[in-house]
């Protein structure tokens, strides 16, 4: 299996506060990894690297084999992260207009056709939010929102997923839901890279696990995973830990 | 630009950022070189005749001193398609919390006009080899000034660690002062009535020269804004994605600054140096209170934006008041009225 994305020992430091240190890691295509550590551990900060969104102070990544510079299929990628941004607050965008955006980096400068509208209405659709289509996106709830932006990532026919705790703030059930959602697509052969601070879902959804902490601590099989002390020593000065489930508590 | 936020910084160096073999910023570079040819073509060539056409069969028709005044007809021709640039323009402005971007360019336009004034009345024309160039042309000064400014504030925003706001007021505040010193320096008599004309907008000393680059940018950004809108809107909304879709940010925020400094120039003269951001976000505040969609935002923007451009101008004429403060009173009427009707 080739990989998705490649990291090589990446080391970043926002001025002398080390983030990351010499941490390799890489994502087989179709690979379902769950990211997770400590508060303030370089997750996210992994995470943008890995897909070329912030260059490392040393180390390589390599997108679907290519140095992010040259790596231009920006529409092979689709994130979620938690917060939503001032303007998805404020901007009047119906969430047809945001999941069109999704076809913009095929569009190019050429204006969409009717085939990508009928990519985006499928999108719509697979995720389940075809009647909300003209709804503005901030009357939409936690869950219908990061649904709207799933969507968008299917409509750039994205092949690999980043997803930063993306069930912040969003009910039990439509978490629930909302994961369903992503075992389906990894199912079908999208890679998925999550970053989720709920250990227990990680453990049950993810194919594969990597445990940070300004280092790498471990990254294996789910399975192995959870007989390794990995989260003991990486949580070890930040949490309690009950079984497999962490309480945080700073 | 001032929607920069820490994260942004931290992307300073994003490598996406130094995207190799992306090539379209230079084919919207292009296309805009084609376009401006286009505009100059037009603007020079058939709108001269198509203008009289226009207004001699209107006043024909229907013989209002509305239609009829020549000075109004300036006025109305480059009123509408201010209409149309500034609230089109305002909308990305908007919702990038960067309303008052527009108004520091207008003041440092301000300052463009001055130099142009000031070189107009020592140098009216040089001679470059056998042509002669006029160089009276303070509009087109301002424009130079206009987007040299727009460039800097860009460069200011990428380069420095300070709050977004500060490289604006640092604009804003220069801007002004060199128009003041320049104009102090030349005397007044120099300029007399045509400083104020640009400061506060002057519709009837628009002179057919004006009309042109007004018409000419216009057109341009109309032209630049069509071809561009998926870029601009997709950064607008979620700038992080379009990184991540391989879109050239910072050459679209540099386009979206450029743009902004065209449309003040082309609205300085009606509205004046320091009402003109108004049209860029008045119209637009008004379309975001009534509608859910960005698209239908725009159009309804631009409709709000022709509606004070008209009924400022009536309004003016009718009680002899200034155009400018007029248009934007109107406006702000508009979005008054879109505020209360949206909460009853």
């Amino acid at each position: 299996m080739t990989d998705a994305i490649a990291a090589e020992n990446i080391t970043f430091a926002y001025d002398d506060r080390p983030v990351l240190q010499d941490v390799s890691l890489s994502v087989p295509e179709g690979d379902f990894l769950g990211l997770i550590g400590p508060n303030g551990s370089g997750k996210t900060t992994l995470m943008k690297i890995m897909l070329g969104l912030q260059s490392p102070d040393s180390g390589s990544v390599e997108l679907f084999g290519k140095p992010p510079r040259r790596f231009r299929e920006g529409t092979k990628l689709g994130y979620v992260s938690q917060q939503s941004s001032e303007a998805d607050s404020r901007m009047p965008v119906t969430v047809r207009e945001l999941v069109n955006m999704g076809r913009y980096a095929h569009a190019g400068l050429s204006r969409l056709s009717e085939a990508d509208r009928a990519v985006v209405d499928d999108a719509l659709e697979r995720v389940g939010i075809a009647d909300l289509a003209e709804r503005q996106v901030n009357r939409l709830s936690g869950g219908q929102k990061q649904r709207a932006y799933i969507a968008r990532a299917l409509a750039a026919e994205a092949e690999l997923l980043a997803l930063d705790e993306p069930t912040v703030g969003i009910d039990a059930d439509s978490e629930e839901q909302f994961y369903d959602l992503l075992d389906e697509l990894n199912d079908e052969g999208i890679t998925i890279l999550l970053i989720e601070h709920d250990i227990g879902v990680v453990t049950e959804r993810a194919d594969s696990i990597a445990c940070i902490d300004c280092e790498l601590y471990e990254h294996c099989e789910t399975r192995e995973f959870l007989e390794t002390d990995a989260l003991e020593r990486a949580f070890s000065t930040h949490a309690l830990i009950r079984g497999d489930r962490v309480v945080h508590t700073d | 630009m001032s929607t920069l936020t820490d994260d942004d910084r931290s992307f300073r160096t994003a490598v996406v950022e130094r995207l190799e073999g992306n090539r379209q910023p230079a084919l919207v570079v292009l296309a805009m070189a084609v376009m401006v040819a286009a505009s100059a073509a037009f603007v020079y060539g058939p709108f001269p005749s198509l203008y009289d056409i226009f207004w001699t069969t209107a006043c024909n028709a229907g013989g209002s001193f509305l239609v009829c005044s020549s000075l109004l007809q300036n006025g109305f021709t480059a009123g509408i398609l201010i209409g149309i640039a500034a609230p089109l323009v305002g909308a990305y402005l908007v919702n990038r919390q960067m309303a008052l971007v527009g108004d520091a360019l207008a003041h440092s336009s301000f300052g463009g006009v001055a130099i142009g004034l000031f070189i107009g009345a020592t140098l009216p024309a040089v001679e470059i080899l056998g042509l002669t160039v006029p160089l009276d042309f303070p509009l087109l000064w301002a424009l130079i000034i206009g987007i040299l400014s727009a460039l800097g504030l860009q460069y200011l925003a990428l380069t420095t660690d300070e709050y977004a706001d500060i490289p604006l007021a640092v604009l804003l505040t220069g801007g002004f002062a060199v128009g003041v010193l320049i104009i102090s320096y030349g005397d007044a008599i120099v300029f007399g009535r045509e400083v104020e004309g640009f400061l506060f907008g002057d519709i009837l000393f628009v002179p057919f020269q004006n009309v042109q680059l007004m018409v000419g940018l216009a057109l341009l950004t109309l032209g630049v804004i069509a071809l561009t809108h998926k870029q601009l809107v997709f950064i607008t909304f979620d700038r992080e994605a379009a990184r991540l879709a391989r879109i050239h940010v910072r050459f679209y925020d540099t386009l979206l600054m450029i743009l902004t400094a065209m449309v003040v120039v082309a609205a300085m003269q009606i509205l004046g140096a320091i009402l003109t951001a108004a049209m860029l976000v008045v119209p637009v505040a008004a379309a975001m209170q009534v509608t859910t969609s960005f698209n239908r935002a725009i159009v309804l923007g631009i409709v709000f934006g022709e509606i004070s451009v008209f009924a400022g101008l009536v309004l003016s004429y009718q009680y002899d008041v200034a155009a400018g403060a007029t248009i934007v009173l109107v406006a702000i009427a508009i979005y008054l009225w879109t505020v209360v009707s949206a909460r009853v």
